[in-house]
């Protein structure tokens, strides 16, 4: 589904690069955390993921495409096959959740009737049935991050890319947002989230790939944070 | 079909957002498109004037009072079998003064004060090519009884300067504000774009295609172009109206007429030139400066 092959990412200006040689293989349905301390490369790997940086040398495979020789004019139509959620939950301010979510349908060319009938259908699949009409301002930090999470779910994606998602939220809310990527993991979706968190990485029992200095130190089936 | 209203839906909003830059890119881009609008105007009256007037400038070679019909007979055979000169009239006193009497009509005591045989007789020439005045006049000036060549073309080119400087005038004033124009549309793009950065961000996200995202900041430029472009037609109009039908009206026999389809013909140049330039400017704006 993912494969890194001997990437190297050096940002310009930058001494040392961020992702060093790296070579990563991520299977379709995998679960993967990316740990490591700041600095360390975990949001360049997003990053390339997503086409927002190219990679120095190397390649980059996603859904068995070479991301790296692709036409900029293809990359909108590729970032409908990922979905993304961020530590800042990035929602519209001045729509309502219902429309945050709408809203990423109808900018790829869905009708208002597709909206109606899929994005009440996933809002209650992230549990916020009933609260469509809220605007982010009114909702906690772990209901906007839901949106987030059906907003990057509603094309249903084959690749949901995780920033640091609980980042700003407070334990008992960062589990439930767990259970929800877990669920959209069981749906066949591959998750991979970058993460500081090790309560989160220990409770879940995943792959964890350990990044320091731009270079992968452990690659662990079940691992725990360390 | 829901995509055009959202795209529509967002230039308007965003023109209206931002209304003050808005109207300061349109009176800018007016101003520069009615100038560009004058320019061209300018240019083909003044090519029509040129060649209006070259079909009937002539030559007039005043003769010597005292000048002896063997070397006026002699002249006159000459300027005939010349390869130069198309056409040869003579002119005598008599009919310089009729014609100077029907010319000064409304001034009858200057037409007192002038006698029949003060006028000097002349030879109006038309020349095959207007411009060979030099040769013609090289060739006729030393023989006697020749008082004085003149050109009327002389007379026309100082007319064809102020034509031309006005013409230059016109597009320099164009060129300037067009300059303002687009700098005022790459900044109105800008502050769209800055003022629209997280939506223009969640679309990079859920993959919207780059002209979906572009389209609305290029259309708003458009918009601009469009309403500038008419701004413009409507002072062309008025200027035609006001004032070349109306109080120049007297330079009427000296300019030939500018007919109202060429006026007409401005809208279509106008609206091209200005919603073009805005998309391009706007374009690249988004491409090379907001990264949008």
């Amino acid at each position: 589904m993912i494969q890194l092959e001997r990437v190297t990412k050096t940002y310009p200006k930058a001494s040392r690069p961020s992702l060093d040689d790296v070579s990563v293989s991520i299977e379709k349905g995998e679960f993967v955390f990316f740990i490591g301390p700041s600095g360390s490369g975990k949001s360049t790997m997003i990053k390339l993921l997503l086409h927002e940086v190219t990679p120095t040398k190397g390649k980059v495979l996603v859904n068995s495409k070479d991301v790296t020789a692709m036409r900029s004019w293809r990359i909108p139509a590729f970032r409908r096959s990922i979905g993304c959620v961020f530590q800042d939950f990035r929602l519209l301010p001045n729509r309502t959740a219902f429309e945050n979510v709408a809203f990423a349908l109808e900018v790829i060319g869905k009708s208002k009737a597709v909206a109606r009938r899929v994005v009440p259908e996933v809002l209650e699949l992230v549990g916020l049935g009933g609260k469509e009409h809220r605007y982010p301002q009114e909702l906690s930090g772990g209901e906007q991050q839901r949106v987030a999470v059906a907003r990057a779910f509603v094309n249903r994606p084959l690749i949901l890319l995780a920033d640091e998602p609980t980042g700003n939220l407070d334990p008992d809310t960062s589990i439930e947002i767990m259970r929800l990527l877990d669920r959209i993991n069981r749906t066949g979706t591959t998750v991979v989230m970058v993460t500081h968190d090790s309560n989160i990485v220990n409770q879940m029992r995943r792959r964890v790939i350990e990044i320091e200095g731009g270079r992968i130190v452990r690659d662990q089936p079940r691992g725990v944070y360390g | 079909m829901m995509r055009v209203k959202y795209v529509l839906t967002e230039v308007l909003t965003g023109l209206w957002r931002n209304v003050t830059m808005t109207v300061a890119m349109i009176i800018t881009m007016a101003v520069s498109l009615t100038m560009l609008g004058a320019g061209v105007l300018l240019y083909w009256q003044v090519n029509e004037m040129e060649t209006f007037f070259n079909t009937k400038v002539e030559v007039s070679i005043f003769l010597r009072t005292d000048v002896t019909e063997e070397q006026r007979n002699g002249l006159q055979s000459d300027l005939k079998a010349d390869p130069l000169v198309r056409e040869v009239n003579y002119e005598s006193s008599e009919q310089a003064y009729e014609n100077f009497r029907k010319l000064y009509a409304d001034a009858p005591d200057l037409v007192e004060s002038v006698k029949a045989d003060t006028l000097p007789q002349s030879f109006r020439v038309k020349l095959k090519d207007p411009q060979q005045f030099q040769a013609v006049s090289d060739k006729y000036r030393a023989r006697p009884g020749i008082d004085e060549i003149v050109d009327q073309r002389q007379l026309l080119g100082k007319v064809f300067g102020i034509l031309n400087s006005m013409q230059n005038l016109a597009l320099v004033v164009a060129i300037v504000q067009g300059v303002a124009a687009l700098l005022l549309v790459a900044n109105t793009i800008q502050v769209a774009a800055y003022s629209k950065r997280r939506e223009v961000a969640v679309m990079k996200l859920v993959g919207a295609s780059n002209w979906f995202i572009q389209a609305p900041f290029v259309l708003e430029a458009v918009f601009a172009g469009l309403i500038g472009s008419l701004l413009a037609f409507i002072t062309l109009v008025l200027a035609k109206w006001l004032l070349i039908d109306g109080s120049l009206k007297s330079l009427a026999s000296l300019l030939t007429p500018v007919p109202w389809s060429r006026i007409f013909l401005m809208l279509p140049i106008l609206a091209g030139i200005g919603s073009l330039i805005s998309a391009v400017t706007g374009w690249i704006t988004l491409r090379f400066y907001v990264r949008v």
